[in-house]
Formats: C-alpha cells, sequence, structure tokens
C-alpha cells in the first residue's frame, strides 16, 4: 500500500532498483498490430525459452532472490511504433537497446544465444533502410524525427506493471498536483494552452475553469476512448502502452475540478485497451493509489469503464454521456454545455485520451516547458497514425507545426513502392484532403483548418495517384451515413441523399446537376445540423470537390474514372501479344464473359464484362489492363 | 431579463427558457416540428434554426436567451435551408396527402405548401411499412412518422407510460413499441396524448364513423347517443365559434337533424357516479378499508392502474365510468318490448378521448351479456361527421336532450375538467347550495391547473385528504408517495390527460396547448355556473332512478362486480 | 421458449452490476458475450428486473451495432473496411469471404451457424491493412487467397 508522499516515493525508488537488477529484458510489442502478426506467440516462447535455457534465468523480481544464472525479464509493452514490421522485439542489455522486427518463432532461439548470452546483434532481424541497418530503435529515422510526450513509454515498458510506470517516474505529476492548490493546477493546464486532442481543439484549462466554477457539488472527469474515426489508432495505443499515464492525468484533472469518480468510455472494437485499464485500476487500487484519501490527502477518486458497443457517433460529447447512462447515443441539443450538464446532468470534464495522457508531463514540467514545443496557438505534440499508401505505417508523435512532408517523407518514408503523392486525407469522416500544395504548410489546429480539413484526432490516410478521390468522398459519406445516429433530419436524410449520388457517380450514372444538388445538400447540413459530427459530415464532400472537382466531371461526363478504380466504369482489355491463351482468365471469369481458343489469344466481351477484375488478379502474364 | 432584437425590432423578454418562445411571443412565426412547450427540448427538426449577427446559426428551441442577442429569423439561406430539410422530409415520407387522416391538419403538408415545393428530387429510401390497426383507440403508420419524437416523450414524460420508443439509427430509425410489436399487445393505455403531438399522420384516431353510418341508415336500428361534459366546449372553435364556448344546444340539434333517434348528456350519469361514488367513499371511509378510493371514471387511468399498480386495484371505485353506466341503462332500458318499439338498439358515445374507444371493448363492458356501448365517436370524428353531412353548425339553433335521460347538474358537466369530479362530490357531501358554500368548494383547490393538487376537507369530524392528479406521469408520483408511505390520502381523483377531459386525447388538436386547455376548462366552468341544478343529488332524474324502473338493478347497472 | 438456466444465467450476470438503467448496456454484453447474441425474451427480462420500459431496452439494443437478436457463427469474422483497409483494398477480401460461404450483404451467418461475417468501420490495427477479427483476433495483411485459407482452416477446426 501507498498511503503517503513519502511511501510513493519509497515504492519508486524499489521499482527503479529492481529494473537496473535486471541483467537484461526481453520488450515483446503487444499492441493490437503486434498481435495480430503473432507477438503473443513470440511472448510465450521467449518466457519458456529463458526459463529452459541454462544460464539464464526467468525473474519477475530480480531484486532480493537468488538466482544462479543472469536476471532476464520477458515483457509485454504498448506500442513500439511500426506495425507494420511486426512481431517487434527490443533486447535491453548493459544501457543499451536493440529493435529487432519482424521476428518470428523460430527466430526466438537465436536472439537468446546471441543477443541475451552475448553482446551480438543478429543484422537480419534489424531494421534497414537502403543500405543501412539500425541496431538502436532511437536512431530509426522513423522514431528519431519524433517527439514523444503522450507515447513516451510507449513500447519502453511493461504496460501491465504499475512498478514499471513508478520506476519511469509515475505519479510524481499527481504528487506534486496534490501539493498545489486546484487553481494552480487549472491555471498551469491552462497557462499551457493545451488544446482538446479529440477534434475539436478546445483548450482543456478553459474547460476545467468551467466545471469548477459550477456550483453543483458532484462532478465527473469522463475520458473519450471512442476513437471511432476510421483510420485512426493513437488513442487504443496510448490505452494499451501507458494506462496508467492516461489515469493519472485524468486524476489529476478530478483533483483539479474536485470531481471523484472518473470513467473511460473505450470503443467496442478494443478489448485489450479494456483489458489493460482494468488491470491498471485493479493494481492502483490494490496499492491504494485509487479509492478514498489517496496520498494521505483529502482526495478520493474512483475509475469506472464502459464499452462502447458500436456507434461512432458516441464520440460526441453528449451521445458519449448519454451512452454511459444507459441510453441511445443521440446527441442532444446544446446549451446545456457538457461542462454545465454532462454525465447525468453533472458539470462534467470530457477530454480525450491523448488530452489527459499529455497532463502529467505539463504538471511535472510546467506549461512554459509544453509552450515551447509547438505552435503558438497549438502548443505541444500530435499523435498521429499514418496509413495508406504509405512505406512506414503506423503510430507517430511529432510537433504541432510540424510539415506534412516531414510526415510523410522522412518520418513515413515516402510512398510504398515509390508511388506518386496524391492527397492525404486527414481528420477522418469530418475532415478533409491535403494535397501537393499543402505539404509544406505547418499542420496545427488552425492552420488545417483553412485549408477546409480538420486535425481532428489524427489520422492520416495517404493516397496515391491509384486513389480515386470520387470514390473517397463515397467511402466516407457511406461511413457517415451508416453512422448517422438518426436524430437530425439534416444528417439523417441529408447524407442518404448525397450518399445517393456520389454512388451514381462512381457508377457513372451522375448528371452534372448533382454537383449542385450535392452542394446545396453540403451546405445545409454543414448548418443545421444538430452536433458536430453531422456538421462536419459534408467535409470530405466539399474538400474533394474543390480540389478534385475535375475527377468528378470525368465520372459524370467522360464516364471514366481516372484513378481507374471505379469498378462500374473500368474497362477491361487483354492485349493479344500478351495473351497466351491459358485460359485461366475465363475459367475465372464468374460471368462468361471472355472466350477463346486455348494457346491463342483471349478477348473479353464488353457487354458481358461485369468488371469484377478477376481475369486481371488472374493472368499469369499481366496481359489483361484496364483502359484509360 | 433583457432584451433581443429579433429582425431589426427590439423584444423584452424576462424568464422565457429559449429564445423560440421569445420570437413566437413577438408574433413571429418559426417552423418547428418537434417542438412542444410542455415536452423536454430534442431539437431534431433543425427547422427553428435562426441566424445573429456574427452568420452564427442555433436552433431557437434550444438557445437560451442572452441579453443584446441580434437575431435574424427568416434570411435568405434560413428559408433555403428550410425549404431543403423539408422537402427531404417529404422525400422520406408517404405521400398519399388526399387519402390521411390528418390531411388539412398536418404541420407537414402546411410547411411544404408554405415554402411552395412543388417537385421532389429524390425517390422514398424508407420501405412501405404496414399501418398498425391493432389498438381501437390509435392507428400507428410508420410510413408518415418523420422521427420528432413528440409521441415517445409525451409517452414517458408526460404519462410515464413509455409504450414508444425510437428503434435502430440512421435512416432506419423508426418510432415503435418494443420489438415492433402491435399497439394492442403493449401497455398503451390508450389515452391519445401521443396523438394529440403528433405533427403528422404517423399517429391518428382509430376512426368509427362509418360504423355510425351505417347504423344511421339502418330503419330497423335506434340510434342513440350520449354527449360527454368536454365535447360541447371543444366542437365550436371548428366551426367558426369562439375557443371553449358550451355548444351543447347545437351539437344536440345537429345530431338529430342527422338521425340520431335520441340525443343524452352524460352529465346524467356523471350525477349517478358521484351519488354512488360517494356512498362507497363514506362506506369505506366508516369501514376503513380500500382507502383511498381511486377514481374510475378515466379508462386510461383505470388501465394504467391494472397495468403497473396491481396491488391498487381493489382501491379503485367499484362505479363504472359515466360513459359506461349510460350505454347500460340505454340498453337495459330499450331492453324491454314496450321500448324498444321493435328496433334494436345502437349506443354512440361522443366522448373527448380515445381511451374510451378502448373501455367499450372491454370484457367488463357488458349487462346481461350484452355489449354495452356500440361505438365511441371522438370529437374530431364528431366534427367530421358534421362536414360530412353538411351541418351548419354556426346557424344551428339549440335543442334539448331528451328525456327520460335528459338532465344533468353542473357538477356532472365540470367532470370534463381536472378537479372536477372531486368537486362534484365534495358538494354531494356538503350541506346547502347557497352561492358562498359553493364558492367555498371552488375555491378549496380543486381548481387549477397544477398536475397534482392535495385538499384537506374538514368532514363529520375527520380531516378528508384529497389528490387530484392529471397525467399519468404525476398520478405515478402520487401512487409512489402512498405506496411508500409518505402521503396519505383518502380519495384520489385521477384524469390521465394533463388537465382533464378537455384535453382528451379524442378532442381537436388546432391551437396552442395552453391557450386550449384554458378556453376550454373557462367554458365548462361557465355552463355549470348557467345551470340551475349544481349538485348531483338535487338532480330531479336521481330519484327517478333510483326508485323507478331500474330500482332493482342499480348495482348490475353502476358497478363492475370485480371480485 | 428459453429454458430455465438462461434466466439464471441473466439474474447472476444482473447482480454483478447495480439496478438501474445505466447497466442496461454492460448486462446486454455480457448476455450477448455468454451467448454470441441477445437473445429477445432475455432483453425484456432484463428490462423487467432494472425497472426500466421493453420499449426503451429495445430502442437502445437497437442503436448499437453490436448487439444482434439473432444467433451468430462460432466464428464471426469482422472485415474491417476503415479507411486504411478500405484504400488497400479491403473490398475484395469481403467478397471473398462472402462467396466462400454463400453469404451476402443480407444473410450473415451461415445455415450450419458456423460462421458470421460481417463490416466493421475500424479495426484499430491500420498499420495492417487490409485486416479482418475472427472473434478476437487480428489477422493482419489480409488477401483474398489468404482469406479463402482462413476458412479453409477454421473449417478444419470446426
Amino acid at each position: 500500500m501507498i498511503q503517503n508522499m513519502n511511501e510513493l516515493t519509497q515504492a519508486a525508488e524499489a521499482a527503479r532498483k529492481q529494473l537496473n537488477a535486471y541483467d537484461c529484458r526481453i520488450l515483446v510489442c503487444s499492441g493490437t498490430g503486434c498481435i495480430a502478426t503473432g507477438s503473443n506467440k513470440i511472448h510465450q516462447i521467449f518466457e519458456q525459452l529463458v526459463k529452459d535455457t541454462p544460464g539464464v534465468e526467468l525473474v519477475f523480481s530480480p531484486c532480493g532472490g537468488d538466482h544462479e544464472g543472469a536476471a532476464v525479464g520477458v515483457k509485454k509493452t504498448g506500442c513500439q511504433g511500426f506495425c507494420e514490421l511486426g512481431p517487434l522485439v527490443r533486447i535491453q542489455k548493459g544501457g543499451k537497446t536493440v529493435q529487432y522486427v519482424k521476428v518470428q518463432p523460430e527466430d526466438c532461439r537465436e536472439i537468446i544465444e546471441k543477443s541475451v548470452l552475448n553482446d551480438e546483434t543478429i543484422e537480419r532481424l534489424l531494421y534497414h533502410k537502403g543500405e543501412t541497418a539500425y541496431t538502436s530503435p532511437d536512431e530509426i529515422p522513423f522514431i528519431a524525427k519524433q517527439t514523444r510526450i503522450v507515447l513516451e513509454n510507449c513500447g519502453k515498458f511493461d504496460a501491465e506493471s504499475l512498478d514499471e510506470y513508478l520506476a519511469a517516474g509515475g505519479f510524481e505529476a499527481l504528487k506534486k498536483a496534490l501539493s498545489m492548490s486546484r487553481d494552480e493546477v487549472i491555471d498551469e493546464v491552462d497557462k499551457s494552452g493545451l488544446r482538446g486532442r479529440g477534434g475539436g481543439g478546445f483548450p482543456a484549462g478553459r474547460k476545467w475553469k468551467q466545471v469548477a466554477r459550477q456550483a453543483e457539488a458532484e462532478r465527473y472527469v469522463v475520458c473519450n476512448g471512442d476513437e471511432g474515426d476510421p483510420g485512426a489508432f493513437m488513442d487504443g495505443s496510448v490505452m494499451e502502452g501507458d494506462p496508467f499515464k492516461l489515469i493519472e492525468g485524468m486524476m489529476i484533472a478530478g483533483y483539479a475540478v474536485r470531481a471523484e469518480n472518473g470513467y473511460i468510455y473505450v470503443r467496442a472494437e478494443y478489448p485489450m485497451s479494456v483489458a489493460r485499464l482494468w488491470n491498471a485500476i485493479h493494481q492502483l487500487e490494490d496499492r491504494g493509489l485509487l479509492g478514498d484519501n489517496i496520498l494521505g490527502t483529502d482526495f478520493s477518486f474512483h475509475m469506472h469503464i464502459n464499452r462502447g458497443a458500436g456507434a461512432f457517433v458516441c464520440g460526441e460529447g453528449s451521445a458519449l454521456t448519454a451512452s454511459i447512462e444507459g441510453n441511445r447515443g443521440m446527441p442532444r441539443t446544446k446549451p446545456p454545455r457538457t461542462v454545465e450538464k454532462g454525465l447525468w446532468e453533472k458539470p462534467t470534464v470530457l477530454n480525450n485520451v491523448e488530452t489527459y495522457a499529455n497532463v502529467p508531463k505539463i504538471i511535472l514540467a510546467g506549461a512554459d516547458w509544453f509552450k515551447s514545443i509547438g505552435t503558438a496557438g497549438s502548443p505541444g505534440c500530435k499523435t498521429f497514425s499514418l496509413t495508406g499508401a504509405i512505406e512506414n505505417t503506423g503510430l507517430i508523435e511529432v510537433p504541432m507545426g510540424t510539415t506534412l512532408r516531414e510526415i510523410i517523407f522522412d518520418i513515413g518514408g515516402g510512398l510504398k513502392n515509390g508511388a506518386e503523392f496524391k492527397a492525404v486525407q486527414i481528420g477522418g469522416p469530418s475532415g478533409g484532403c491535403l494535397t501537393e500544395k499543402h505539404l509544406d504548410e505547418p499542420l496545427d489546429f488552425d492552420s488545417v483548418k483553412k485549408f477546409n480539413a480538420i486535425v481532428g484526432s489524427g489520422g492520416m490516410v495517404v493516397m496515391s495517384t491509384d486513389t480515386c478521390m470520387v470514390e473517397v468522398a463515397r467511402f466516407f459519406m457511406s461511413f457517415t451515413q451508416r453512422e448517422s445516429c438518426g436524430k437530425c433530419t439534416p444528417c439523417r436524410e441529408g447524407t442518404k441523399r448525397m450518399l445517393e449520388i456520389l454512388e451514381r457517380i462512381v457508377k457513372g450514372n451522375g448528371k452534372l446537376e448533382d454537383l449542385d444538388t450535392l452542394e446545396e445538400l453540403a451546405t445545409m447540413i454543414q448548418t443545421m445540423a444538430l452536433c458536430g459530427l453531422g456538421k462536419s459530415a459534408p467535409l470530405p464532400v466539399l474538400s474533394t470537390l474543390s480540389t478534385f472537382r475535375d475527377e468528378y466531371i470525368s465520372h459524370i461526363v467522360d464516364k471514366k474514372c481516372p484513378a481507374k478504380q471505379c469498378t462500374a466504369l473500368r474497362q477491361f482489355s487483354i492485349i493479344p501479344v500478351l495473351c497466351k491463351g491459358c485460359s485461366k482468365c475465363s475459367r475465372k471469369c464468374p460471368a462468361d464473359a471472355i472466350s477463346g481458343v486455348l494457346g491463342k489469344h483471349f478477348v473479353i466481351d464488353p457487354n458481358k464484362c461485369i468488371k469484377c477484375g478477376a481475369c486481371k488478379d488472374s493472368c499469369p502474364f499481366d496481359a489483361i489492363y484496364v483502359e484509360d | 431579463m433583457g432584451t433581443i432584437t429579433i429582425n431589426g425590432k427590439k423584444v423584452e423578454f424576462t424568464n422565457e427558457k429559449n429564445v423560440l418562445t421569445i420570437i413566437r411571443k413577438a408574433g413571429i412565426e418559426v417552423p418547428t416540428l418537434c417542438y412542444q412547450p410542455e415536452l423536454s427540448v430534442f431539437g431534431a427538426c433543425r427547422l427553428c434554426t435562426v441566424e445573429d449577427d456574427r452568420g452564427r446559426c442555433f436552433a431557437a428551441c434550444s438557445e437560451e436567451p442572452r441579453d443584446g442577442m441580434v437575431i435574424f429569423t427568416h434570411t435568405e439561406r434560413l428559408r433555403k435551408h428550410r425549404k431543403l430539410i423539408i422537402e427531404l422530409l417529404l422525400a422520406a415520407h408517404c405521400r398519399d396527402c388526399t387519402t390521411c387522416d390528418k390531411h388539412g391538419k398536418c404541420t407537414l403538408q402546411r410547411l411544404a405548401y408554405q415554402h411552395g415545393i412543388n417537385t421532389i428530387r429524390f425517390d422514398n429510401h424508407r420501405a412501405d411499412m404496414p399501418a398498425d390497426f391493432s389498438s381501437p383507440a390509435i392507428v400507428r403508420d410508420p410510413n408518415k412518422c418523420i422521427l420528432c419524437g413528440n409521441c415517445i416523450r409525451v409517452c414517458n414524460e408526460i404519462q410515464g407510460v413509455g409504450v414508444l420508443g425510437f428503434a435502430h439509427r440512421g435512416t432506419d430509425a423508426m418510432v415503435s413499441p418494443a420489438f415492433e410489436r402491435p399497439m394492442s399487445a403493449t401497455n398503451c393505455v390508450a389515452c391519445g396524448q401521443c396523438r394529440v403531438v403528433c405533427p403528422t399522420g404517423a399517429l391518428t384516431i382509430h376512426h368509427n364513423m362509418s360504423e355510425v353510418w351505417h347504423a344511421l341508415l339502418d330503419p330497423n336500428t335506434r340510434v342513440v347517443a350520449q354527449i360527454a361534459p368536454a365535447v360541447r366546449v371543444a366542437v365550436g372553435e371548428a366551426f367558426g365559434l369562439p375557443k371553449g364556448e358550451n355548444a351543447m344546444g347545437k351539437i344536440v340539434a345537429a345530431l338529430h337533424r342527422m338521425g340520431f333517434d335520441e340525443v343524452f348528456d352524460t352529465t346524467y350519469t356523471a350525477d349517478l357516479t358521484i351519488m354512488e361514488e360517494s356512498k362507497e367513499f363514506l362506506d369505506r371511509v366508516g369501514k376503513g378499508e380500500k382507502l383511498p378510493l381511486l377514481t374510475s371514471c378515466c379508462p386510461a387511468w383505470v388501465k394504467f392502474v391494472e397495468n403497473e399498480y396491481p396491488e391498487f386495484k381493489q382501491n379503485i371505485s367499484t362505479c363504472r365510468s359515466p360513459q359506461q353506466m349510460f350505454s347500460a341503462i340505454l340498453k337495459e332500458y330499450y331492453r324491454d318490448p314496450a321500448h324498444a318499439d321493435g328496433k334494436k338498439t345502437f349506443v354512440v358515445s361522443i366522448m373527448p378521448c380515445t381511451a374510451k374507444k378502448m373501455e367499450a371493448e372491454r370484457p367488463d363492458a357488458h349487462t346481461f351479456g350484452e355489449k354495452d356501448t356500440d361505438i365511441v365517436l371522438t370529437t374530431t370524428e364528431l366534427i367530421r361527421m358534421f362536414d360530412a353531412h353538411g351541418v351548419n353548425f354556426e346557424t344551428m339553433p339549440s335543442e334539448a336532450c331528451d328525456m327520460p335521460f335528459g338532465i344533468g347538474s353542473g357538477g356532472g358537466v365540470i367532470f370534463g375538467a381536472t378537479g372536477g369530479v372531486t368537486e362534484a362530490v365534495l358538494r354531494r357531501l356538503t350541506e346547502g347550495h347557497d352561492p358562498a358554500t359553493l364558492k367555498a368548494i371552488a375555491a378549496s383547490g380543486v381548481r387549477g391547473d397544477q398536475g397534482i393538487k392535495e385538499i384537506t376537507i374538514p368532514y363529520n369530524g375527520m380531516d378528508v385528504k384529497i389528490c387530484v392528479a392529471s397525467g399519468l406521469a404525476n398520478a405515478r408520483k402520487v401512487l409512489e408517495s402512498v405506496k411508500s408511505g409518505e402521503k396519505e390520502y383518502h380519495f384520489i381523483e385521477v384524469m390521465a390527460c394533463p388537465g382533464g377531459c378537455v384535453m382528451g386525447g379524442g378532442q381537436p388538436t388546432d391551437g396552442t396547448r395552453v391557450q386550449r386547455a384554458k378556453t376550454r376548462t373557462r367554458g365548462l366552468y361557465a355552463a355549470d355556473g348557467e345551470m340551475v341544478i349544481k349538485k348531483s343529488n338535487e338532480n330531479p332524474l336521481m330519484d327517478v332512478f333510483y326508485n323507478g324502473y331500474f330500482k332493482d338493478k342499480v348495482h348490475a347497472l353502476l358497478h363492475n362486480h370485480q371480485d | 421458449m428459453l429454458d430455465e438456466s438462461y434466466y439464471r444465467k441473466t439474474d447472476e450476470i444482473i447482480s454483478r452490476y447495480v439496478r438501474d438503467s445505466r447497466s442496461l448496456i454492460p448486462i446486454m454484453q455480457d448476455i450477448q458475450a455468454e451467448y454470441r447474441y441477445l437473445p429477445p425474451e432475455l432483453l425484456s427480462y432484463v428490462a423487467g428486473q432494472i425497472g426500466i420500459t421493453e420499449a426503451k431496452a429495445y430502442s437502445v439494443a437497437t442503436f448499437y451495432e453490436n448487439f444482434s437478436f439473432e444467433a451468430k457463427g462460432k466464428y464471426v469474422i469482422k472485415v474491417c473496411d476503415g479507411t486504411a483497409c478500405h484504400v488497400r483494398h479491403s473490398t475484395p477480401v469481403l467478397n471473398t469471404l462472402r462467396n466462400e460461404l454463400g453469404l451476402s450483404e443480407k444473410q450473415h451467418t451461415t445455415e450450419d451457424m458456423m460462421f458470421t461475417v460481417e463490416t466493421v468501420s475500424c479495426l484499430g490495427a491500420c498499420g495492417l491493412a487490409p485486416a479482418i477479427m475472427v472473434n478476437e483476433q487480428v489477422y493482419p495483411a489480409m488477401t483474398p487467397e489468404k482469406a479463402t485459407a482462413l476458412i479453409e482452416d477454421l473449417r478444419r477446426k470446426g
């Protein structure tokens, strides 16, 4: 039990001692991505190997116990960053860390023998970029070019161990906050200029202030972990990778606004986040860091977790609180705002995961330090999930004001397979597309808004020239439409009609006046919809309409998809000289549209062709192509 | 407190809770579909969106007034957006307006006309769903629903019954009972308040006009009508009479002209109810059992107790409702070949109420094996039939009701307003009928539009504690407080509809609610004022009833036999 | 009609929570986790036990995508159609799975109750696009061929 400030210091020291007593630590990435590629298996194999191999011993608390061999810990960490190269494994030994990528079960024994028992690195498992092989994770450009505040601990330690969090300085911030007055804490957060990382960018300190001055005594701290934007997984990674930091941030908020209960609403698709958070909460309760009279002060705090049940709209504040209360997740009209009447109609601080996770460091290092990072209007860093047609897919954190070029080309390593950059979709279904001309603009909350997009929660999907922007618009509209709660007319009926029109256009049945109707619907929805999600739903369409209008027009007028992606507009042909007459395509064709004689070149009947592309995929000679 | 500038004109406000109220007070009409002042703000239709001087748009229904606000209600872009919203609603809506029961009274139809929507650019994306005719009171047609949620909120917030809810989401969203069951398979008490607040034809009265036309045409059928108190103050406004004016005489005359053989006034059995219920009350007080006595005249309330508070079933008065008493008496009277004249009798009950339709179908609504009430017509249906029959209501002379059941007292008339039953009981139990005594009773706290009223009256050396509630959510509160022992009453009067029968689910719905309730209630008290007989026990027909033809059948005709 | 054991199990689940409307969603989640669907009878039962109307329970249950009144297959396959997966061609994977199992946009579950195929807005595994999730396990970088192989594999496991 940690009952006062001194005991916290002692516990942290003991934990550090334990950590230093390890001869070697094997850190297996256990983010959702690496687990998918089999990292649990890798973890299991390492544990077994360490147990079985003479000279090393698997230990959980190296201090005090007597062990004959080298004390080795096998740990599960949060996301180590570049998910596409998983399973990722780090070996920490003698103050150095080696990063291995794409570790397969058969590599484990070699790792133990060479890198754990000895000091050899295994060249083929290192990260390679061009000719260079990188040993330390911090040297890899993908990581080296990032600035990590929220993700500071992610991937570096056992996300399931409170001791490791304490050893890394965990709860020092809470300790400091508890020695400050509540107003001082709020002032510090306010001065730091921290803005909500969930999309709106509303200053967190101002929100806390508003809650603190409500007359109602009962208040709540709620964390929005319903990261619903398709293409975003930053918050999930933080909940999995550093759950204690999030909770510490929420506790500081709780102390500041005199709330005694905190709720985290986690989306249904993140079972791992839920498990890690529960684990963290139970450990904190057991050690007395959650509950009544924390660290011997008059501050009491209890944590609760609510799992989402599959509704994107619950990422909207009032829908989220409605869902916690056991209702349909339908946004309500504002005012009153959540700070006045939030959860159970009580004043409520509602921020997202990343926002809370920034708080401990702000309290510890101070507002001035935080303001020294990022831009004047948007201090600090922002996490992004970098996905799509990019070389280094993964989770990154960069100072606000970093340019798209730095993110995509320096950190992201440019487009996959050297493809040509076309656009990056940012802000998910509420966002828009940035193009070539925005590559050198510094990104922050305010600048992105000017380009008809939003920073949003930080999903960044990179698109190459083979992406059809009309299809992208259709995709987002179909998402919004499917996820519309159905309460207000503009969003329910308006997005439905926008989707119908977009579907018509990608099928080649569009008319030019459809573009006017699209814009008419879009402006109406933006002005009249009830909630923020509804109001921003037309953005992907408006943004592509303004930047890529010519693509819309070629779908409508020429009945052509310039990116050759829209199935209904594709015209498949067989290049006679390349066709060997193997008949594979005609056998794969579900519509009997391909005919020919074995050994002679085959032909596609465009009237029968259903444009599924099965033939193209099946041709071993690349003889089938899509006509321009 | 402060001033708002609306369309360039300064408007003072005090404690109005939203900008919409102030706009309307200033005489400016902004369209709404989902706003009902007595319900919580929903903000879904977005039609009341207005613009401020910085170009910010917000829904007026949910915006708190602030001093110095400058707003515009009908700018070009607002008109354009509103028109598009209405077009979108129409596109996903059944457009068989001519055969819709709400034709001419439909808010959506009116708005479409106002905004000049002549073509719809979108196909209806909703699959055709069958309408639900299973309830004898209400027809639910999901194809006409615009998802404003008024019905759901009234059913939950005002009535505390909660039969309806939203199901599914997005464009699949619909209003429906649990598991999309038919209304007849739910706890619906048939109060009809959902239909009152429905802006379209999605919830309408299950009408029975054709059965009545049919009976009227049959020469071998004697068609008799009884008219409930609240009907007389709600018909006139449809024909250009001042709102709330008592039009009983004209209604009687019009019914006679339509071919009704006899027309009676339900106040007659309201008086009998008072006689019986007072007796029952004194009896229970004497024995000290089954208290509090719960009134039984409102069938929605009775159903509510049966559904949700079975433990209070024995507290309900065994008296039949005035409708059922009257129908039983009429059927019994004409069962005598001497009175029947070789015709069969068809009883039409004209009520402000949809629940009465359900009540008429109950198993206990039969006497001596025969159904008492053949058809219940609501005020709304009556007006339609008058119109269909070419009744010139304005010039219609007044006629009196027929005998031998044609006299009622003032106490019977005020049954139509919340507190009326209690006031009539008090009149019955109080000695003397001088104006001072009556005034004292009226001022005892029984009158007024509060949802829950408490009155304590000294009687025979004891303090009689009475509670009067209207709106079933209020009734629930009262029952819960009795259940928990927090409150103790001897007598509880409940009318399911807020304000009582004048605001019944079968009444015409034009105009604003508060205004309607006030004028109709005023009309009833005025009618009472004009009556010579104020007290039920002074109705000369009471004596005739108890000591005449029905002498041996009093209990069988006037009571339900619960045990 | 459900047998008595369902109600006993439901009682046990309800007993983990406060009896009011805030517990509706977690209770439904636990029931669904137990039976892989939400039997309508149990929803009505829960409503009565925690003191909310059936209409309210139904309205909440039908709002959230996760709840299903129909029994799901032993393997619930969720095909991610998030942005990242979409631009990396998740649609052919979905189509292959449906073809392979004889399912469609309307029919999600195979007759033999082995497989349910659904789409999901984003699994949060964008780095591994296109991804699918079978029960709680994520499968990365899917292709139509891998999907076919996976189905065969699961069929063999039975």
